[in-house]
């Protein structure tokens, strides 16, 4: 087990790079500590699993160093950094058995065959698939499949980290759950460094105690569920985290104001001139309804989703949304939103901007 | 909806039917006819049962020919399916050479049989054939029209030259349709490259492979041109091999009945392990779906 450092690490497929753009990964400096519980959030074609794919060797980074603890594998071969990695479409050893299917990583590696037996009926309870083991593994369903190369990916106790590429893709919504609070424990018994990479926020947030957002080949963000909700340093954080996501609207920036057209509205803070395109953003969590102040919106929708009430309108063309807790009333004249001045941030070209200072 | 009921139909049928007739059936029935009657010319036939079986059966100049038969099947079996197989893991997998591999590959099967026969004939030629006259000078005393294993030799390297292209490229086109995911997880899991290809590439080239043994039985089983033009079978009977010696047999001495028993029992053989093949390879398939 080790700390992962990637260091000024940056990728591209193209032999010959030109620009920014030809990186499918942007040039990063991250630590990954030893024993975290990591997800890697972020919508397709993003980078995740070029990065994961680093971290384990299957791809040779273009440029910057990956050191596991203090030691240097960036030309290390895979087989070497005892890395084990689930991908996202089962991969099994047809010809063989499910229990030879789970030993086989164990037993590449030379181990004792008592301890490997131990190890697989250990594995085998945990993703419950004990009463096939002797099965071939030609012929089982997909998410059966996709257990073992779980098991497979687990089964190795002295792993340096444990990579999920969208592991839970091909297996049926219970399962999901129950094999999630499997990795889950397995985490907190053993203690690898696990990184799982996903597009599916609520999978984020449940699996790790740090979620690392990417966005066109860029870590955006990397901090705890809390960090992203509270503070999202850019505004696809604030976009894909939640539901739904932060509401972004330009406006001018002034001091400890911001205008939005005619309006004006007041911030926690203030903030310095800033050059490029400027929006204020803040959580529909922290937006409220009003008969008499704040910003005069057109009310589109309510939709009732049990345990609050999501409020879908426009302003000035651009949609807003509020999240209204259960038991708040709704009444024709209440048509104007009014945030939370605490909770409204500021971007200036798509980055949180730091306020100068709190405002009196 | 009321189904038509209209017999014409069958008239659309008829083509294929008379196709088939002149190219299969009738060729046949003539051979059948031959293999049960003795004939002196003048299209006079006489009945003669099932004597010309028996004969052929137990005719030790057939079991000879047979037995060269098997031995010759078994050995370039066992050459180009490793080597086919050892080839296709190691042609590049795209790019520039992976095209021009592929057409080197393809041009052995692209030559016309008799015509390897003649490059390989005059190849081991000791007096003009580059290979023959270079060994000569090397002082290997090489000569396929005099010693026997010097022609086995000769006629199994010709076929491995002609053949090993065939296996080697549906080995590659089975290699090809395995997700990178698998190697990937293979590296993973530290597995060495004889487990990579003991677990992971022969599984999946199991079905190309069966095709190919299958395919390269069938045709060294039936084999005639090339052994035919570089040793006629020769030196004695030593390369003569089932289907030369029919022809001998048939057209060299004339002796129609037994050639053409002899050819009942020879299609017959082949349509036997063909069909073993057959039945083998849907079972896995089935094991396969299970």
């Amino acid at each position: 087990m080790a700390r992962i450092t990637l260091s000024k690490l940056a990728h591209s497929y193209l032999p010959n790079p030109k620009g920014e753009s030809d990186y499918a990964l942007k040039e990063m400096d991250h630590v990954w500590d030893d024993g975290g519980a990591y997800a890697l959030l972020g919508s397709s074609g993003c980078g995740k699993t070029t990065l994961l794919n680093i971290i384990s060797g299957l791809v040779h980074p273009s440029q910057g160093r990956v050191l596991f603890g203090d030691r240097d594998v960036t030309n290390a071969p895979t087989a070497e950094r005892n890395i084990a990695q689930v991908f996202q479409f089962p991969v099994v050893y047809d010809t063989m058995t499910v229990r030879d299917n789970l030993a086989f990583p164990l037993r590449n590696r030379g181990m004792e065959p008592g301890y490997i037996a131990q190890r697989v009926a250990q594995i085998a309870r945990m993703i419950g698939m004990e009463a096939g083991l002797d099965r071939k593994a030609r012929g089982l369903t997909a998410d059966a499949k996709q257990k073992i190369s779980l098991g497979r990916g687990m089964v190795r106790e002295d792993v340096n980290a444990i990579l999920f590429d969208e592991p839970l893709t091909v297996i049926d919504p219970h399962m999901k759950w129950e094999l999630r609070t499997q990795l889950k424990k397995l985490h907190r018994e053993f203690g690898h460094t696990m990184i799982y990479v996903t597009h599916d926020q609520t999978e984020a947030l449940t699996f790790a105690d740090k979620v690392v957002v990417m966005y066109d080949g860029r870590v955006v963000q990397m901090g705890t569920p809390q960090d992203l909700f509270d503070t999202p340093a850019h505004t696809f954080v604030g976009y894909f985290i939640g539901s739904p996501g932060m509401n972004l609207i330009d406006a001018v920036v002034d001091g400890t104001h911001a205008r939005l057209g005619d309006q004006t509205l007041p911030l926690g803070a203030a903030y310095g001139p800033a050059a490029g395109r400027v929006q204020i953003g803040i959580r529909p969590e922290f937006v409220s309804l009003s008969a008499t102040e704040g910003l005069p919106v057109t009310i589109r929708r309510v939709e009732d989703v049990g345990r609050h009430r999501i409020v879908r309108a426009s302003f000035q063309g651009r949609d807003l949304n509020a999240i209204l807790p259960e038991g708040s009333g709704l009444s024709p004249d209440l048509t104007r939103m009014v945030f939370d001045p605490a909770h409204i941030g500021v971007y200036v070209d798509d980055w949180r901007a730091t306020p100068l200072g709190r405002a009196a | 909806m009321e189904k038509t009921v209209n017999h014409k139909a069958w008239f659309l049928v008829v083509p294929v039917l008379v196709l088939v007739a002149f190219s299969a059936v009738i060729p046949l029935m003539t051979v059948v006819n031959y293999s049960v009657n003795d004939t002196f010319g003048n299209n006079e036939f006489f009945w003669n049962g099932l004597d010309w079986f028996e004969e052929m059966a137990t005719s030790e100049r057939l079991h000879a020919a047979l037995g060269r038969q098997v031995i010759f099947s078994a050995v370039i079996l066992a050459i180009e399916v490793p080597l086919g197989i050892y080839v296709a893991l190691n042609m590049p997998k795209r790019g520039f050479w992976a095209s021009f591999c592929l057409v080197l590959m393809a041009l052995p099967l692209l030559i016309p049989f008799n015509v390897v026969g003649t490059i390989w004939q005059i190849f081991g030629r000791v007096d003009i054939g580059l290979l023959g006259h270079t060994l000569a000078a090397m002082g290997i005393d090489y000569n396929y029209t005099n010693d026997p294993v010097d022609a086995w030799i000769t006629v199994i390297v010709m076929d491995v030259w002609h053949w090993t292209s065939l296996v080697a490229l549906l080995c590659y086109a089975g290699l090809q349709s395995i997700p990178q995911a698998y190697y990937q997880a293979a590296r993973i899991d530290q597995a060495t490259r004889w487990k990579t290809f003991r677990y992971i590439e022969l599984p999946k080239l199991k079905g190309v492979l069966l095709i190919a043994v299958l395919l390269r039985f069938m045709d060294s089983f039936m084999i005639y041109t090339e052994p035919f033009v570089v040793t006629g079978g020769g030196p004695g009977n030593a390369t003569t091999f089932l289907s030369i010696d029919l022809v001998k047999m048939a057209v060299g001495q004339f002796d129609l009945g037994p050639a053409a028993a002899f050819s009942i029992m020879y299609f017959l053989v082949i349509l036997l392990v063909s069909w073993v093949f057959y039945t083998v390879m849907t079972s896995l398939d089935r094991e396969e779906a299970r």
